[in-house]
């Protein structure tokens, strides 16, 4: 009895080692630190291993792998915070696209085609968002349900067939044709999702309803259109980052995107300290979680590791990660 | 300017049905300027029902209420605020993910001028200075309202309300979690608030400390309003009394049923 005494005092007393020292305090303050120092080794470790890990041609690589997944990881947060979901978002990164290239085939000129697509993925998330508001229908289920409506939609209007990404100059170099052109975009959503999420009323009442949305309702927020206006962002955002990506390869295909990256981007948001319950979140720290799952995926690319054996590690990375996550927020309540 | 007997904050045969539950059923109150009304009743009696439908939160099934003798319709929280009504609610409403300051700023954020952005600097010092001017201690304005004790939640809860400088102050039991010390600081706050002449209805199970502060008695009993009186050297007696009386028929009904039960078990 009384050993069990001693060690249970022993855990207590390590915590309160590992709780109070300064270096430990800054990364449960910094969550989104200590995943970027793994993500720092994992680059050191490949780079020892293949020596071309840091190549410009790599890094390009992984900086396009990354940004798409990153942007759509972006908004997801928001809907994690508010302990909602969209599984569909994938779908609208590959239904945006067409949406701009059959407005394009109409005679319009390329920027209506963007804008047409962008305002289709927004209005999306609109609807995914009233479903789930109004009727009440958790959004787990709204967004599967939407997530083969869109699917049928885009495999329907384009008869299955991927096409050539319409436009010519300098909009193709913006719109995801250049380089650096689509990491930019995603330090830039990066930046400004979290900017609204850390200084501004609606990143604030984002947090409010996610952490206590009767008390939220009780101070007269509306947590009805903080929800809505969540989803649209998130579905805004896939379509964006769909748009970018038919630029980058210069066709659209019907079966891009889909659920591969919108578990990515889900899991770069975990990864990145977001609980799937609510309440906690930030948009740097997805982005850090994203480039970690794309560093790794990469570097096992350029082992030659087997795509099977892929899964299997990448998805055991994943487990550890959001085990380290929820032991960080425990530690940090257990800190004060 | 309202006339002196006029209500501040007044309501009319309320109803309130939750399903096929009566949560209230006719019940009509009021409070005025510079009067503290103590609205007392049994857990589940409907009394957080009632400060919710006057507080914009829900809406009754029926009946009227009336803002400065006007009938207003109170469709949210943000229009009965803006009549000048302030509620600290029984669950406080506080978000635990939120700093103390943001909470206190629910709603009512400072931004720096001409920009959408928070104006944390400024949100702090005010919370801060407003929190040292009650007398609430707590270890900063920055923790987040998780890692506070439920007395320093509701202190900070009752800030909020206090901010905003309510006309109509309505408390849904504001001391349940206060020391004794901090509970006889807030009532001192709401006997202040009197004098300023605030309309106050406040909620409490322990009858000394409504009594202490209340003008005014109404019990709440099952949805109906069974007793109405002002506060008087003999008001603790005559509730005792109610509620032994009440613990009595209780008792006598479990009893006929329980010896109902047993004739059943003979037959
Ligand atoms: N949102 C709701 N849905 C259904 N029933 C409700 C709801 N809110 C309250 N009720 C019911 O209405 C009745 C009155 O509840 P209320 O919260 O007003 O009681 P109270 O007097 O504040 O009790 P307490 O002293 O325990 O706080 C209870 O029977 C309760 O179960
Ligand atoms: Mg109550």
């Amino acid at each position: 009895m009384s050993q069990s005494n001693t060690s249970q005092s022993q855990i207590t007393s390590l915590r309160r080692q590992l709780t109070q020292n300064p270096v430990s305090q800054f990364f449960l303050k910094q969550r989104e630190a200590s995943i970027a120092i793994i993500g720092i080794l994992l680059i050191l470790y490949f780079e020892t291993q293949t020596s071309v890990f840091l190549s410009r041609y790599n890094i390009i690589n992984l900086f396009q792998f990354t940004a798409e997944t990153a942007i759509i990881a972006a908004g997801e947060v928001m809907l994690l915070i508010l302990g909602e979901i969209d599984l569909s978002v994938g779908n609208v990164y590959a239904l945006a696209p067409f949406i701009m290239y059959f407005t394009v085939q109409d005679h319009f000129p390329i920027i209506v085609g963007i804008l047409a697509g962008l305002l289709v993925s927004a209005f999306i998330g609109f609807l995914n968002g009233v479903v789930t508001v109004v009727l009440g229908i958790p959004s787990f289920i709204t967004t599967l349900g939407s997530l083969y409506i869109i699917n049928g939609l885009t495999l329907t209007i384009s008869n299955g067939f991927p096409e050539l990404t319409p436009g010519t100059g300098q909009i193709v170099n913006i719109m995801g044709g250049g380089s650096y052109s689509e990491m930019i975009w995603a330090v830039i959503v990066v930046f400004v999702l979290q900017f609204v999420l850390s200084r501004t009323r609606w990143g604030m009442y984002t947090f409010a309803t996610g952490g206590n949305i009767i008390g939220a309702k009780e101070v007269g927020i509306n947590t009805s259109l903080i929800k809505i206006g969540n989803f649209v962002i998130v579905a805004f955002l896939g379509g964006l980052s769909g748009i970018l990506a038919s630029f980058r390869i210069s066709s659209i295909d019907p079966l891009a995107g889909g659920s591969t990256i919108m578990f990515s981007a889900i899991a770069g948001a975990v990864i990145g300290g977001t609980a799937l319950n609510g309440g906690v979140g930030t948009v740097i720290g997805s982005l850090i979680g994203v480039i970690v799952l794309s560093i790794i995926k990469d570097g096992f690319t350029l082992l030659g590791i087997s795509a099977f054996t892929f899964d299997l590690i990448l998805g055991i990375s994943i487990l550890v990660a959001m085990l380290l996550n929820v032991r960080l927020q425990m530690l940090r309540k257990a800190g004060n | 300017m309202a006339e002196a007997s006029a209500s501040a904050l007044r309501v009319e045969h309320i109803s309130k049905n939750y399903g096929a539950v009566t949560a209230l059923r006719d019940v009509s109150l009021g409070v005025k300027y510079g009067e503290a009304l103590g609205l007392i009743g049994d857990n589940g009696a409907g009394k957080s029902t009632l400060i919710k439908i006057m507080t914009g939160y829900t809406a009754p099934t029926s009946g009227a209420i009336y803002v400065n003798e006007e009938q207003k319709h109170l469709h949210s929280v943000n229009y009965a605020r803006s009549l000048g009504i302030e509620t600290v609610y029984q669950d406080l409403a506080m978000i635990s993910e939120l700093s103390v300051f943001h909470n206190m700023f629910l709603k009512r954020e400072l931004l720096i001028p001409r920009t959408p952005f928070l104006d944390n600097h400024r949100m702090k010092r005010e919370a801060q200075e407003f929190l040292l001017t009650l007398g609430v201690k707590l270890p900063s304005v920055d923790v987040e309202v998780s890692k506070l004790s439920g007395g320093q939640r509701q202190a900070v809860a009752i800030a909020r309300a206090l901010f905003m400088n309510a006309k109509i102050l309505l408390l849904d039991e504001p001391l349940a979690a206060m020391g004794a010390r901090e509970g006889a600081a807030i009532l001192e706050l709401i006997n202040n608030l009197k004098k300023k002449n605030v309309a106050i209805i406040m909620i409490g199970h322990n009858y000394a400390q409504v009594l202490e502060v209340c003008d005014r008695i109404n019990l709440l009993q099952r949805g109906v309003i069974t007793y109405d009186k002002i506060v008087s050297s003999n008001s603790m007696d005559e509730l005792n009394d109610i509620i032994i009386r009440e613990y009595r028929i209780d008792q006598k009904q479990a009893e006929s049923s329980a010896a109902a039960d047993g004739a059943n078990i003979v037959h």
